[in-house]
């Protein structure tokens, strides 16, 4: 029993009169390959990122100044920041959503799939745009904050820079009106929204940010570009303008979009945690309200990146920083509670997602710090800040990611990538982001200024640089690893079950990797784990959860779930009376409820699924 | 009917084809009042500039507009029959839709044609207004602050209403060949919405440019 019964058919999509496999990826307009090319693109992206880091790193390993000039050197740290963010895990996330998305809410593709693809394609061109800059004389250099008036003084490399940001926020907001239309109008009959996973969740809530914020950038990017080239004077005060402002108008996308980068890491943890923790996630609503949450406080909290201005409020934006660490810390107790009791399956997506907890919170905490204004000013630009923002970003998304890569793999390419090396790969990431980021706290408290070629050989400054080097090249090297194993596994034969991990969601109801069309039937939904619902039947029915179908209790669950589209009730359910009575028939063809350990004893021979008939045709 | 609860993917609506569900709005005009909430942000982060600027020269006590611009930017007779004409506009556009809505086809290409004309009267209005700020008084995008912002936000309001022309143009083009019916014309209905978007825009930046200054 290698298969769930509702997988569709396999190997249907062979029809007569295919194109040649170039021009079907060029042209796709289907979510999942669209996706998968999102990750690919990021993850090349993310080496390049990382090859500018090491630069970075290799630099300052010791005082002085080695082997790039100070100019190269902002080149360096401005393309790094803008490539890691806008270029990496951005389109990354867009890429998992993509592919997870639809899958996840029982729709066939997106809302829009041409724009999708569109969506897609701007991607490549504005990496294209940001790297031709060292075409034209030299990349961009003010940092991937850009402020001005240093950005509007140097080279051409920062109009390509600004045209590239402007390009990659139209696919940006193009994806996000494509994410909410997908969520709001393509659920599956009888997925509510309070019975949405928790990765669609945290994709609405992105794209809602994503919508917002990233056109006050652009129309930041705008005025930039007309102070550079038309002589307008936004920024510059012997105009009449205001350099303050770049930074409000900044900051007001800027912030916003950390949640962009690390919401989506929430929504893969929270959807790891309880399948290897066999349990049911502790607290749904709590988290749904945790998530909305840090979404509507991220309009409220800008100018904390601007303590020092003297320009804002700082009693305001001290409290509202304060205040995010509620939701947050809901969050980090819902996990906890979750595994708390659990029966752990240490796999290699547990692992990234119990890495990316622990170290997450030492990025939250130094985050709890800087809100304090004293203590802000103390550290402003300085490592205490670089230490942070590589805290949430790489111990927070980057481990997220790798993380979702691993427990989506199989579902993508129907191979399981190998869990040794995978957990080497771990152990490597772990010890080398510790190393190349713990330092820094200590540098920057001491007062070491961010964005430097050289630094003062100070006591102790040399040493702690010196680690933070060798941590760097740690985490370089623990891409390896990763490549390795992905090479080795693609040359693998379709091993992978439908439902390796034994999840909850409708993604693994579907064959791995899915047909173009994704579900030939869907089961029944009365509960955020209708695979769960499914594979377990009677365990599985909260009483909460079971008039969804025949439906007379939820008003909400009506409107989703129209009589027409359910077709016949479930027998069992017919009967309002007995609603709270569960034995549904579902539990008649569901496989067995063996855990996956010793369903995957027998599995390999058979993965073919049998076509199931509809129920109404 | 089997005893096991299968559920049929729903199945595809003729009228919107990827959405599931047929209540409430339909997806393609999700699609464009989502748009519009994006460009509502963009135009709301020029307005933040302008009053951000407004706000610190006047914290400084500098005059606002700046000393030798008071009278650049009055309500004379261009701006207000342009303003007039754009509002109007709107009025037309849902005369169409509403044509449309009753299956009237020869009503809304006329409504649309009308809708067009207006709006391309607007843009010639504004070039024109933009010509005379340049000739006679000499003020352009490089003539400090003031003029960054002057240009800027009407620019950018001005190239939106470039696009809402040419999304005209295409609905009118598509209901002169009869693609459009009572039934079938959520391109209408979308296109409009962002017309009305457009204008809104405008009476804001009209309200906020010639009269708070």
């Amino acid at each position: 029993m290698a298969t769930t019964t509702l997988a569709p058919r396999a190997g249907a999509a062979a029809y007569p009169g295919r194109r040649a496999w170039i021009y079907e990826w060029l042209t796709t307009t289907d979510h999942k390959k669209i996706g998968t090319m999102y990750v690919i693109t990021a993850f090349g992206f993310f080496l390049m990122g990382g090859i500018f880091a090491l630069l970075i790193r290799s630099e300052l390993a010791i005082p002085g100044v080695q082997f790039v000039d100070p100019e190269t050197y902002n080149q360096l740290f401005t393309i790094h920041g803008t490539t890691m963010i806008f270029l990496f895990v951005m389109p990354m996330w867009t890429g998992l959503s993509n592919y997870i998305v639809p899958l996840q809410v029982g729709a066939a593709d997106m809302a829009f799939p041409r724009i999708n693809a569109l969506s897609f394609w701007m991607i490549p061109l504005g990496g294209l745009l940001l790297y031709s800059g060292y075409a034209v004389g030299g990349a961009a250099d003010a940092g991937w904050t850009g402020y001005a008036p240093l950005s509007e003084q140097s080279g051409a490399g920062v109009d390509l820079w600004i045209a590239a940001l402007v390009l990659l926020g139209f696919s940006s907001v193009l994806g996000a009106i494509n994410f909410i239309g997908t969520i709001f109008k393509m659920r599956a009959p009888g997925m509510t929204l309070m019975r949405m996973p928790l990765f669609v969740w945290n994709s609405l809530v992105t794209s809602v940010l994503l919508l917002f914020s990233l056109p006050v950038l652009t129309a930041g990017l705008m005025m930039l570009f007309i102070d550079r080239n038309y002589g307008g004077g936004f920024f510059d005060p012997a105009q009449g303008g205001n350099p303050i402002l770049w930074q409000h108008v900044f900051w007001f996308f800027g912030h916003p979009e950390v949640y962009v980068l690390i919401l989506p890491a929430f929504g893969v943890v929270t959807e790891i945690i309880p399948v290897f923790s066999r349990k049911p996630l502790f607290g749904y609503k709590a988290f749904v309200f945790a998530t909305t949450a840090i979404g509507a406080l991220g309009f409220t909290v800008w100018a904390h990146h601007m303590f020092t201005t003297g320009a804002v409020y700082l009693p305001f934006f001290s409290f509202f920083t304060f205040l995010i660490s509620v939701p947050t810390g809901i969050k980090f107790f819902n996990w906890l509670a979750t595994m708390w009791g659990g029966k752990l399956k240490i796999d290699t997506p547990m692992l990234y997602a119990m890495g990316f907890i622990a170290l997450f919170l030492i990025g939250g905490l130094d985050g709890a710090f800087l809100a304090v204004v004293p203590f802000d000013f103390h550290v402003q630009d300085t490592y205490w800040v670089v230490s942070h923002l590589h805290y949430v970003l790489v111990a927070g998304s980057v481990f997220a990611i790798f993380a979702a890569l691993f427990y989506w793999f199989p579902k993508m390419t129907g191979r399981m990538l190998n869990e040794r090396m995978g957990k080497v790969q771990w152990l490597l990431l772990f010890i080398g982001t510790n190393l190349a980021f713990f330092p820094q706290h200590i540098l920057g408290l001491d007062g070491m200024i961010r964005r430097i070629v050289d630094y003062a050989p100070n006591p102790g400054w040399t040493e702690l640089n010196f680690l933070s080097t060798i941590g760097a090249f740690l985490i370089g090297l623990s891409v390896i690893p990763f490549l390795w194993n992905v090479f080795v596994t693609l040359r693998l034969p379709r091993t992978a079950s439908d439902d390796p991990w034994d999840g909850n969601t409708l993604e693994w109801a579907t064959t791995s990797p899915p047909p173009p069309y994704n579900f030939d039937v869907l089961p029944p939904i009365r509960s955020e784990r209708p695979l769960f619902d499914l594979k377990h039947g009677a365990v599985a029915a909260h009483g909460v959860a079971l008039p969804a179908v025949a439906g007379t209790t939820h008003d909400e669950t009506r409107a989703d779930a129209p009589e027409e589209f359910l077709g016949e009730p479930i027998e069992g359910h017919a009967d309002q009376a007995d609603a709270g009575d569960v034995q549904p028939g579902v539990s008649e063809v569901a496989p067995d409820a063996l855990p996956h350990a010793e369903r995957a004893a027998g599995e390999t021979t058979d993965v073919k699924p049998k076509p199931k008939p509809r129920a109404k045709k | 009917m089997t005893a096991h609860s299968q559920v049929v993917a729903a199945p595809h609506v003729e009228e919107d084809a990827h959405a599931g569900q047929p209540q409430g709005v339909n997806t393609a005009l999700l699609g464009m009042l989502l748009f519009i909430g994006s460009e509502l942000m963009f135009f709301a982060g020029l307005f933040g500039a302008y009053f951000n600027t407004r706000a610190t020269a006047l914290g400084l006590g500098q005059p606002w507009p700046p000393s030798g611009l008071e009278d650049v930017i009055e309500p004379t007779i261009i701006p207000v029959v342009a303003t007039i004409i754009l509002v109007a506009s709107s009025f037309t556009m849902q005369w169409g839709v509403s044509r449309i809505r009753r299956g009237d086809r020869t009503g809304m290409n006329r409504a649309l044609a009308i809708t067009l004309l207006m709006g391309i009267v607007f843009l010639v209005m504004q070039a024109y207004d933009y010509l005379s700020l340049v000739t006679e008084h000499g003020f352009g995008i490089n003539s400090g602050i003031y003029g960054s912002l002057f240009f800027t936000m009407t620019g950018f309001h001005g190239a939106h209403v470039f696009g809402g022309v040419v999304g005209i143009a295409v609905i009118l083009l598509r209901g002169v060949s009869g693609q459009f019916s009572a039934q079938h014309h959520v391109a209408v209905e979308a296109v409009s919405a962002y017309w009305h978007f457009v204008d809104i825009v405008w009476i804001a930046l009209f309200a906020t440019l010639y009269f708070l200054k």
